[in-house]
């Protein structure tokens, strides 16, 4: 089933155009592997950042490894500033259980003490399990437990949203 | 059954990496990569392994493997114990499975196991419960899986593609788990030439098998290579004359700047350590910049995390 979800351009454009009066000199970037990584980038180049797009693989810090194991494609972290004193935007392109995110600021805090971190997501789908809340939505929806919001990327690099 | 896999085809336990798929290699190698940069971070450490008990337990001594794998252990957050257990020929089997017993009786998670017998790590693994993972550190002249990783994971980091590489591993591949390790994962990973290089006495028979081609020769064994693996002369197992002198071993055998000429200009220059300076290798090739014997030993804090994580993760499953 392909339920009907909006373009994802505009969403982006929307989180940029609420982002962009938040920006501070300091302020860093840093997309979730592996679709907050294609948000992030896009964001990065619409809000203009000096400093380079930062990128996270929370593999190492997910509180489900006991049960499922090491997820078969780590990616390396990349964080190409020092993170002392820094403002991150972490980005990610669905925010469900926040599970994610959590493990995302422990692996942060193992780089540096930053200023602040504040959190944009592409698509806000409900269902939280932690005290955690975006900052800048592009969606808010209300998805069903048994559903998933996915974001693709097509071979020419357009992004879109399903529900599945 | 392959003792090593589960029924789905992941790793249980690491004793060998004959029989181990390539892919299975290259996900230990590309899980080690993402491991690189912890130890360049503030804080060194992730906490995949948290609340996890290892046990190093080396019936055989050892500096570098030892304390690579405590370190890594201990990056990942896992608890670390360390037993050197000071062993004997006398050494029954029954005695080892007393220990790892009461290993287990504290609620051992990992068992890391160097002995000087081969065979040593698959008896512990076979008779372990199923929640227990081995890894084998080095058993007898059998092998050194985690080194022959680190070093699969030295030469795609300085050479990038494993597909279009001469490589030739020189010494004393007799008396050497580390060479076989090197060998069995050098042909799954599709080098097209390996090389051994040595006297015939300490050439094991039938090496060929391994599919490789023997050279007797150093200086027609050098060239043309990408990357020049050099073994450490086991003088301390060495039973009989095999060898003249070291000296004479040197004159013949030895890496110096003028033999490392004949391989590729680019070629770079392993050994698994601890060296012989003077023996095998030249001091001048050691410290050369040609040399990259000091990154093989902190890529094998990153390799041996991939491999406990991996095991972690499965052994949970």
């Amino acid at each position: 089933m392909h339920a009907s979800l909006p373009d994802v351009d505009p969403l982006i454009a929307k989180l940029a155009a609420a982002m962009a009066p938040t920006l501070t000199p300091d302020t860093v970037i840093v997309g979730i592997h592996t679709g907050g990584v294609w948000v992030a980038g896009r964001l990065h180049a619409l809000l203009g950042c000096k400093l380079p797009l930062g990128t996270l693989d929370i593999s190492f810090y997910r509180d489900d490894f006991s049960r499922i194991g090491l997820h078969p494609q780590v990616k390396p972290s990349n964080l190409p500033f020092d993170l002392e004193g820094r403002d991150i935007l972490l980005v990610d392109d669905v925010l469900h259980s926040g599970r994610t995110v959590r493990a995302a600021m422990n692996e942060l805090f193992d780089y540096g003490r930053p200023a602040s971190i504040r959190l944009a997501v592409l698509v806000d789908r409900g269902g939280r399990e932690l005290p955690i809340r975006p900052d800048f939505a592009g969606l808010t929806l209300a998805v069903p437990a048994h559903q998933n919001v996915n974001l693709s990327r097509l071979d020419d690099g357009h992004l879109t949203l399903s529900l599945a | 059954m392959n003792l090593q896999l589960t029924e789905d085809g992941r790793l249980r336990h690491l004793l060998t990496l004959d029989g181990l798929p390539r892919a299975i290699l290259t996900q230990i190698l590309d899980t080690a990569e993402s491991f690189m940069d912890v130890g360049e971070r503030e804080v060194k450490k992730v906490p995949l392994l948290r609340g996890k008990s290892i046990f190093n337990l080396f019936f055989e001594p050892s500096t570098r493997t030892r304390t690579t794998f405590e370190i890594a252990a201990k990056r990942l957050s896992a608890d670390v114990v360390n037993l050197n257990i000071a062993t004997s020929s006398q050494t029954k089997g029954e005695a080892i499975l007393d220990t790892v017993d009461n290993l287990a009786a504290m609620h051992a998670d990992m068992f890391i196991v160097r002995h000087g017998q081969s065979g040593a790590a698959h008896f512990i693994a076979r008779h372990v419960a199923p929640h227990i993972s081995v890894i084998n550190a080095g058993d007898g002249r059998h092998a050194h899986p985690t080194q022959g990783l680190l070093d699969m994971f030295t030469i795609r980091r300085f050479k990038g593609e494993f597909h279009n590489l001469t490589v030739a591993i020189v010494g004393d591949v007799l008396h050497s788990r580390v060479a076989r390790s090197q060998i069995h994962a050098l042909t799954t990973l599709g080098v097209p030439e390996v090389r051994v290089v040595g006297p015939k006495t300490l050439l094991p028979t039938g090496v060929e098998q391994m599919g490789v081609r023997v050279f007797h020769d150093m200086e027609a064994g050098l060239a043309g290579c990408d990357v020049v693996i050099m073994l450490r002369l086991q003088s301390e197992r060495m039973k009989g004359a095999r060898l003249p002198s070291a000296q004479e071993y040197f004159k013949f055998f030895g890496l110096t700047p003028e033999k490392l000429a004949l391989a590729k200009p680019d070629a770079i220059v392993m050994h698994p350590g601890p060296m012989n300076r003077g023996v095998e290798i030249a001091s001048e090739v050691a410290d050369g910049p040609q040399s990259v014997i000091l990154p093989q030993v902190t890529y094998g804090i990153a390799v041996r995390m991939a491999v406990m994580a991996l095991l972690a993760g499965t052994g949970n499953a």
